[in-house]
C-alpha cells in the first residue's frame, strides 16, 4: 500500500513538476509534508540542504531520500522510478509533435503563463520552509533570521557557492547554536 | 559522429555526478560534453532538443537524457542514459540516508542542521529574482505569484490544482485571443 502511495505521489510530481528543481519543491513539500506527513518540515529542509551538497538533480535526490525514509530501499527505488517515468511518456509525445506545435498558440500561452506560476511556486516553497521549528516560537529566533539574511545577501551580491554557504551554516550551527 | 553505448553512459554518469542541486547550471555542462568536447551533435540540434526538455514538466536532466539516448540508440539508449543520470544521485543519497537515520538524534548533527536550515530558505529564494527579470514582471503580473503563495501557503491548496488550473486558464486565454484576432 505504501509503495502504491509513493508511486502515485512521485508520478504526480514528475508529471506536473514545471520549472525545474526549485519549481518542483513546493509540489514535493506539499504532498510529502502537508498531505501524507511522511516527513516534518525540518526533515524536509534537511533533505533540500543535503540535495544541494550531493550530486544529482534535486528531484531525484528528494525522491530517493523520501522513498527511503518512508519504506526503505524498496521505497527509494519506487519513488525514483515513479518520478522519472512521466518524463519518458512526455518526451516521446513531445518529440513527435514538437515541430508541428512549437509555434502553436496554446503551447505558447501555457509556457507564458507558467513562467509566472513557477515564480509563485518557488516563493511558496521558500515561505513554507519558514517554520516555527526553525525560526522559533512566534518566529522570534533572531539568530535564524540573521543567518537567513546574511546568506541571502551573500548569494545575491557575490558568486559564493551554495555548497560553501551550507558548510559555513553547519559550522556556525555547531559552534553557536 | 555517433557515440558508443559505453561513451554515452559514461557521459551521463558524469553529468549526474557533477550537477549539484540541479537546474540551469547543468545545461552548460551537458552542452560542453555533447556538443563541444565530443561533437556528437551540432549546437542547433542541441538547442532544439533543449527547448523540448525545458517546455516539459519533469526533471530537466532526465528529460535531456531521454532525448539524447533516444537520438543515438532509440528507447534502449533512453533507458540507459536515464539510469546513468540518476545513479550517482541515488547512490549518494542512499548512503547519506542510511547514515542520517542513525545520527538524526545526535546533538551535534542537530546543531549543524539548525545552522543550515535558514540558509536553505535563502537558497530557494535567490532564483526568484532572475526569474522575475526573465519574465519581465510588472505590478499587474506580480499578482499571479503573490496569489499563488497565498493559495499554497496560507489556504493550503495543493500546487497540483494550481498547475492544472493555470494550464486551463492559459488554454482559454489562447482560444479567446485566437478567436478575437480572427474576427479582426
Amino acid at each position: 500500500m505504501i509503495y502504491l502511495q509513493l508511486f502515485y505521489t512521485f508520478f504526480k510530481i514528475g508529471l506536473l513538476g514545471f520549472g525545474g528543481g526549485y519549481g518542483m519543491l513546493s509540489l514535493i513539500q506539499f504532498e510529502i509534508v502537508e498531505r501524507y506527513q511522511w516527513l516534518s518540515v525540518n526533515q524536509f529542509t534537511d533533505i533540500v540542504a543535503i540535495s544541494q551538497a550531493t550530486p544529482g538533480p534535486i528531484g531525484i535526490n528528494s525522491a530517493t531520500f523520501v522513498g527511503f525514509s518512508v519504506a526503505g530501499i524498496g521505497g527509494a527505488i519506487t519513488a525514483t522510478f515513479a518520478v522519472v517515468l512521466p518524463s519518458f511518456i512526455l518526451m516521446y509525445v513531445l518529440i513527435k509533435i514538437f515541430n508541428r506545435y512549437k509555434d502553436n498558440h496554446y503551447v505558447k500561452s501555457i509556457m507564458s503563463v507558467m513562467q509566472y506560476v513557477v515564480i509563485g511556486l518557488i516563493a511558496s516553497a521558500a515561505v513554507m520552509l519558514i517554520s516555527e521549528e526553525t525560526f522559533g516560537k512566534g518566529f522570534s529566533n533572531i539568530f535564524a533570521w540573521v543567518i537567513l539574511l546574511v546568506a541571502f545577501v551573500a548569494m545575491r551580491f557575490s558568486k559564493i557557492s551554495p555548497i560553501l554557504l551550507i558548510l559555513i551554516g553547519g559550522v556556525v550551527g555547531w559552534l553557536f547554536l | 559522429m555517433k557515440p558508443t553505448y559505453r561513451q554515452l553512459a559514461f557521459t551521463f554518469l558524469k553529468i549526474g555526478a557533477f550537477t549539484f542541486g540541479g537546474g540551469y547550471a547543468m545545461i552548460s555542462l551537458i552542452e560542453n560534453e555533447l556538443v563541444v568536447k565530443n561533437r556528437w551533435l551540432d549546437s542547433d540540434t542541441f538547442y532544439d532538443y533543449l527547448s523540448i526538455a525545458q517546455m516539459s514538466p519533469g526533471i530537466l536532466a532526465v528529460n535531456i537524457a531521454i532525448l539524447m539516448g533516444n537520438l543515438f540508440f532509440g528507447k534502449k539508449g533512453a533507458v540507459l542514459c536515464v539510469i546513468a543520470t540518476c545513479l550517482p544521485a541515488f547512490v549518494a543519497i542512499l548512503s547519506i540516508a542510511i547514515f542520517f537515520v542513525q545520527f538524526r538524534d545526535n546533538t551535534i548533527v542537530d546543531k549543524i542542521f539548525k545552522g543550515i536550515r535558514p540558509i536553505v530558505v535563502a537558497l530557494i529564494a535567490i532564483p526568484i529574482f532572475s526569474l522575475c527579470k526573465k519574465a519581465s514582471i510588472n505590478i499587474a503580473t506580480a499578482i499571479i505569484p503573490i496569489a499563488i503563495v497565498v493559495f499554497v501557503v496560507f489556504l493550503k491548496i495543493s500546487p497540483v490544482y494550481i498547475i492544472l488550473i493555470s494550464i486551463i486558464i492559459a488554454i482559454v486565454k489562447a482560444k479567446y485571443r485566437h478567436n478575437s484576432s480572427k474576427r479582426d
